[in-house]
C-alpha cells in the first residue's frame, strides 16, 4: 500500500509530482491512498514511493491537466484517487480526454463543474465591509465556500481591487493583499469580519427598487442565488419582504379589480383613443381572414355606450358596406331590440372577428364560422374595443362572440339567460345569433325561437336600466 | 420641495430604469488594474452579482440620471404627463455611487440611462461626463453601458463610444406605427439612423485597431436594443422578423425583449392586459435559436401559429419548430452533421459539441447520451442511437402532448 501525504486539500503540484512517480511506476490505483496532512494512520504499513526518476516523463493533454487543476479543488474526498485513475486511463488511451460520454471522465468533469461554479459564486458574492486601521482604508469580507477555491481565486481580486487594501476570510484560509503581496493566513470565524458598513444601506435601498414587483419569478432567483448564500449577503434579508409585498400587491389587485355596481368610464380623449385603435385595425394582419375580405369592419356606436352588442363576424353585405349589422341580420336584430325596448342609438355594435370569412361558390360568397384561431387573434382589437367603450353590459351573439367575450368556448343552451360576471366588473349575456333565427326551416319553431331571443333582449334592457 | 437624500435619489432612479431588460456585462474587451492604478476588471464572462425575487440579475447598477422628461410615450412611467415622484443626480454623485458600489464588490459597473431634460444634447453630454470622469478622473476598468439618444449630435455619440464598453438605443416597438401611437415624439427613422452610425463607428474603430495597435477602442461590447413586446398589436412573427433585420443590419449584439408590464398610472391608450411572461421568454428562446442554432427568421415564422402569429406558450419554440417538421427527423445521433443535431429539441450547443467529441471514440448507445445531456425524455423520439430507432415515435399524432408539459391552471391576471 502507497500513501500520499499532500500540503493541502488544494495541493496540484503535489499531487502532480506523486501521480507522475506512481504512474510511471504503473502503481495500480487500488493500492494508493491519498490524504491531506501526513498524520499516519499506519494500518497495512506503508510502501515508499517509487524512487524519483530524472529525465524519466510522460506527455498529457493540455485539456487533462486544465480539468485536473479545477477538480482537485473539490471537496470530495475521492477526487485524487479518480483523478489518478483518470491518468492511468489516459496512458493507454490519449483520445480519451475528447470521449465526454465515458463514464469516469464524466464523473470527473461534473467535480470540476461544481468547482467552476463555486469560483464565479465567490466572484459574484463576496461582499466587502470597509474599515479603517493604521494604513487607512480596509475592506474585509467573510465568504463561506463549498470547496477549496480561495487561493485559486485569488488572483481575481488582486486583478480587479490591486490599488485596495483587502481581506477575505473563510472557515479554512484566510487572504490578505496589502496592495503589493498576497498573505495567507489561518481559517477565521464570521465574528471576524466587520458587522456592518454604511455604504450596505444605499446598496438594500437599490437591490429593493430595482426588483420588479409585478413579475415575481422567486424559481428563477433561487436557481442562481439559492438560501445557503444568504445569509453573508446583506440584500437578502429583504428578500421575504420583498416577495410578501409583491404578492400582497397581486392580492389588492384582485381585490381592487371588479367592481360589481358600476364600471368606471374612461378617462381622456376616448375619441382620438378609438379612432387610432381603428386606424391601426384597418391594416391589421393577425390573422389570414385580411386577404380575401374587401375590408375591416370595426364597431361602431356611441363611446359612452352603457350596453355592448358583439356578432359573430361581418357578412356578404356588411363586408361591402363597411359597416357592421346592416344586412339581413343586422335588420332583424334592429327589429328584435325595437321590440324588447332597447334604445339601439344607445349601444355600441361590434364583431367577434372583424374580417369577412366566406368560401366562394359561383358567383355567391358563403359565410363561414371563424375558428378558434381567428377569434383569438381578433381578441386584440375587441378587447380594446371593451376597454375604452366600457359597458356596463355585453350581450354575446352566438358561440363565437361568447367565446371572444368570454375566452372559452361556451355551449349557448348552459350559459343562456344569467348574468356572467367579467373579469373588469361588466355584465356578460349570452344568447342565439339572429342569422341562426333566420335559417331555422321550421316557421313555428322560427317565431317561438325568436320570442325566446326577445325576452332575452329584455332582460338585457332591464339590466341596462338597472345599472343606468 | 425638502431635500432628497441620496438614497431616495437612488430608490427613484433605480425604480424609474427598471423596465430595461438588459444587465449584461460580458462580452467586452479584457482588462483589469493588476498594475496598481485605478480600479476595476472585466475578464470575458459577465458576473451577476445578485438576484432579485423578479429573477433578474443584477449585475451594473442601473438608474437613470434624472427621470424628468421632455417626452410622453404612453408605455413609460416616466412620460411627461406621468405624476411620479421626479429625481435627478449629478454626474458627480453617479461617479461616487459607482466606486463605492464596486468597491464592494456589488456591482461589474454601470449602465446608465436617462429621461431627456432641456435637449437631447444636454441629456447626452451629462451622461457622456459620468462615464469619462469614470475613465478619466478614476481610471475606473470595470463596465459602462450607456443608453444613448437617438437624437444627439453624433459627435457626442463618438465621444461616448470611447468610454463605454456597450452602447445601446430603444426601438421601443417593433411596428412603425406602434411607435407613431405609442411614442408620438419617437422617430423609427431616426432611432435606425443612429444605430447605422454606431455600426459604422464600431467597424471603423475595429478596422483600425488591426492596423495600430494604440487606435482607441469603440464600444468593445457593441450595441444592444430593446423591444416591448405586448403594448402594441404586433404578433410574435412581426417582432422575430423585427429583430432578425435589426441583427442583419446592425450587427446588435442583442436583442432585449421586455414583455410590457403595467405601470403605475398608466396612460389610456395602453392595453391594460399585460401579456404573459412567458411570451417573452419564447422569444428569447428563438433568439438563440436565430444567434447559436442556425434557424432563420423565416423558420422560426414556420413555428408559430398560422392564425395568431405567436409562438406557443406551452412548448418551446424549437420543439415546435421540430413538431412542424417531423420529415427532419430522427437524427442519427452517430452520423448526422452539427447543424442538424443542433436541431434536436433538447439538445444544447454544449451538448452537441461533446456528442461530435465522442462519437469518434466510440459508437453512442442511449446511455452515452444520456451521460452527455441533462434530459434523455425529450429527445428520444429525434435521435437514432446505436441502440435505439424510434420507430413510430416521430408519427404519432400525439407526440405534442407527451412532450408538453401538463397544463397548468390559468394564471387569472394574465
Amino acid at each position: 500500500m502507497y500513501r500520499v501525504a499532500l500540503t493541502a486539500p488544494d495541493d496540484f503540484d503535489g499531487w502532480r509530482a506523486a501521480a507522475r512517480r506512481l504512474a510511471l511506476a504503473s502503481v495500480d490505483p487500488a493500492d494508493i491512498v491519498w490524504q491531506v496532512g501526513d498524520q499516519s494512520i499506519d494500518l497495512f504499513g506503508d510502501t515508499p514511493l517509487p524512487a524519483e526518476r530524472p529525465g524519466a516523463g510522460f506527455a498529457v493533454p493540455r485539456a487533462f491537466v486544465d480539468l485536473a487543476e479545477k477538480a482537485i479543488l473539490h471537496s470530495e474526498p475521492a477526487r485524487f484517487a479518480l483523478l489518478y485513475a483518470l491518468l492511468c486511463r489516459l496512458r493507454g488511451r490519449p483520445g480519451l480526454m475528447e470521449d465526454k460520454a465515458d463514464p469516469l471522465l464524466r464523473r470527473v468533469d461534473v467535480l470540476a463543474k461544481a468547482v467552476r461554479r463555486d469560483i464565479h459564486k465567490m466572484r459574484a458574492f463576496v461582499r466587502f465591509r470597509e474599515i479603517s486601521d493604521d494604513g487607512g482604508e480596509r475592506f474585509v469580507a467573510w465568504f463561506e465556500p463549498d470547496h477549496h477555491i480561495v487561493r485559486a481565486n485569488a488572483g481575481f481580486f488582486m486583478r480587479r481591487f490591486a490599488a485596495m487594501r483587502w481581506s477575505i476570510l473563510t472557515p479554512e484560509i484566510s487572504i490578505h493583499w496589502d496592495g503589493e503581496a498576497l498573505l495567507e493566513g489561518p481559517g477565521a470565524k464570521r465574528t471576524d469580519a466587520p458587522d456592518g458598513d454604511p455604504v450596505e444601506a444605499l446598496w438594500k435601498g437599490y437591490y429593493a427598487a430595482i426588483f420588479n414587483p409585478a413579475r415575481l419569478k422567486t424559481g428563477a432567483m433561487l436557481s442562481e442565488m439559492p438560501k445557503k448564500y444568504w445569509r453573508n449577503l446583506p440584500e437578502a434579508a429583504l428578500i421575504p419582504d420583498l416577495i410578501a409585498g409583491a404578492q400582497a400587491r397581486e392580492a389588492a389587485m384582485i381585490a381592487t379589480a371588479p367592481l360589481p355596481e358600476k364600471v368606471p368610464k374612461r378617462q381622456g380623449d376616448v375619441a382620438t383613443i378609438w379612432a387610432t385603435v381603428r386606424h391601426e385595425a384597418m391594416g391589421c394582419t393577425r390573422c389570414p381572414l385580411h386577404r380575401d375580405a374587401t375590408q375591416m369592419i370595426f364597431g361602431e356606436g356611441p363611446l359612452d355606450a352603457p350596453l355592448m352588442i358583439i356578432g359573430e363576424q361581418p357578412g356578404d353585405q356588411e363586408d361591402l358596406a363597411g359597416r357592421p349589422f346592416v344586412g339581413p341580420a343586422g335588420q332583424f336584430l334592429d327589429r328584435a331590440l325595437a321590440q324588447a325596448g332597447v334604445d339601439r342609438s344607445r349601444a355600441y355594435v361590434t364583431n367577434a372577428v372583424k374580417h369577412f370569412k366566406f368560401e366562394r361558390q359561383g358567383k355567391r360568397r358563403l359565410h363561414q364560422s371563424p375558428d378558434a384561431g381567428e377569434i383569438e387573434a381578433c381578441r386584440w382589437w375587441l378587447g380594446q374595443e371593451i376597454d375604452l367603450i366600457r359597458p356596463q353590459i355585453i350581450v354575446a351573439l352566438g358561440a363565437s362572440a361568447a367565446r371572444a367575450m368570454l375566452g372559452k368556448a361556451v355551449t349557448i343552451g348552459r350559459t343562456r339567460g344569467a348574468a356572467i360576471a367579467l373579469k373588469d366588473g361588466a355584465e356578460g349575456w349570452v344568447t342565439v345569433h339572429p342569422s341562426y333565427l333566420l335559417r331555422l326551416p321550421d316557421a313555428e319553431r322560427q317565431a317561438a325561437e325568436q320570442a325566446r331571443f326577445v325576452d332575452d333582449l329584455r332582460m338585457v334592457a332591464e339590466r341596462v336600466t338597472a345599472q343606468g | 420641495m425638502a431635500q432628497l437624500s441620496t438614497r431616495q435619489k437612488l430608490e427613484i432612479l433605480a425604480d424609474a430604469a427598471k423596465y430595461d431588460a438588459s444587465c449584461a456585462s460580458s462580452g467586452t474587451a479584457k482588462r483589469n488594474s493588476s498594475d496598481g492604478k485605478g480600479i476595476g476588471s472585466t475578464e470575458g464572462m459577465g458576473i451577476c452579482h445578485a438576484y432579485a425575487p423578479d429573477g433578474r440579475c443584477i449585475s451594473l447598477l442601473k438608474i437613470l440620471l434624472t427621470n424628468s422628461c421632455i417626452f410622453d410615450c404612453h408605455y413609460c412611467i416616466n412620460r411627461r404627463s406621468s405624476d411620479v415622484r421626479r429625481a435627478r443626480f449629478t454626474a458627480q454623485e453617479v461617479v461616487e455611487l459607482t466606486l463605492n458600489f464596486y468597491r464592494r464588490n456589488y456591482i461589474e459597473g454601470l449602465f446608465l440611462s436617462s429621461g431627456i431634460i432641456a435637449s437631447s444634447d444636454y441629456t447626452m453630454e451629462q451622461m457622456v461626463e459620468v462615464a469619462r470622469s469614470l475613465r478619466e478622473d478614476h481610471d475606473f476598468r470595470g463596465y459602462i453601458h450607456l443608453k444613448t439618444i437617438p437624437d444627439a449630435d453624433p459627435a457626442l455619440l463618438n465621444l461616448a463610444g470611447l468610454y463605454a464598453d456597450r452602447l445601446s438605443i430603444n426601438v421601443e416597438l417593433p411596428t412603425d406605427s406602434g411607435l407613431k401611437r405609442l411614442a408620438p415624439e419617437k422617430d423609427g427613422g431616426r432611432i435606425e439612423g443612429a444605430m447605422g452610425h454606431l455600426r459604422g463607428e464600431i467597424d471603423e474603430k475595429i478596422d483600425a485597431k488591426r492596423k495600430y495597435k494604440s487606435a482607441p477602442r469603440f464600444a468593445p461590447a457593441g450595441q444592444s436594443t430593446q423591444m416591448i413586446v405586448g403594448a402594441d398589436a404586433a404578433d410574435d412573427r412581426a417582432i422575430i422578423a423585427k429583430a432578425s433585420s435589426l441583427y442583419d443590419r446592425h450587427k446588435l449584439r442583442r436583442v432585449y425583449y421586455s414583455a410590457f408590464s403595467p405601470i403605475p398610472s398608466p396612460s389610456a391608450v395602453l392595453p391594460l392586459k399585460r401579456p404573459p411572461l412567458m411570451r417573452e421568454h419564447r422569444l428569447y428562446q428563438s433568439d438563440w435559436m436565430i444567434r447559436f442554432y442556425g434557424y432563420d427568421a423565416r423558420e422560426i415564422a414556420a413555428a408559430t401559429d398560422a392564425a395568431t402569429g405567436c409562438l406557443p406558450l406551452d412548448i418551446d419554440p424549437k420543439l415546435a419548430w421540430a413538431l412542424n417538421h417531423r420529415a427532419a427527423f430522427p437524427v442519427d445521433v452517430n452520423r448526422a452533421p452539427r447543424e442538424a443535431l443542433l436541431r434536436v429539441p433538447g439538445l444544447g450547443v454544449k451538448a452537441v459539441d461533446r456528442i461530435l467529441m465522442s462519437r469518434r471514440h466510440r459508437r453512442l448507445r442511449l446511455d452515452d447520451v444520456a451521460r452527455l445531456t441533462t434530459s434523455i425524455k425529450k429527445l428520444r423520439p429525434f435521435l437514432i442511437a446505436a441502440d435505439w430507432r424510434p420507430v413510430a415515435l416521430i408519427d404519432r399524432a400525439d407526440l405534442r402532448a407527451r412532450l408538453a408539459p401538463p397544463a397548468k391552471q390559468l394564471d387569472l391576471f394574465t
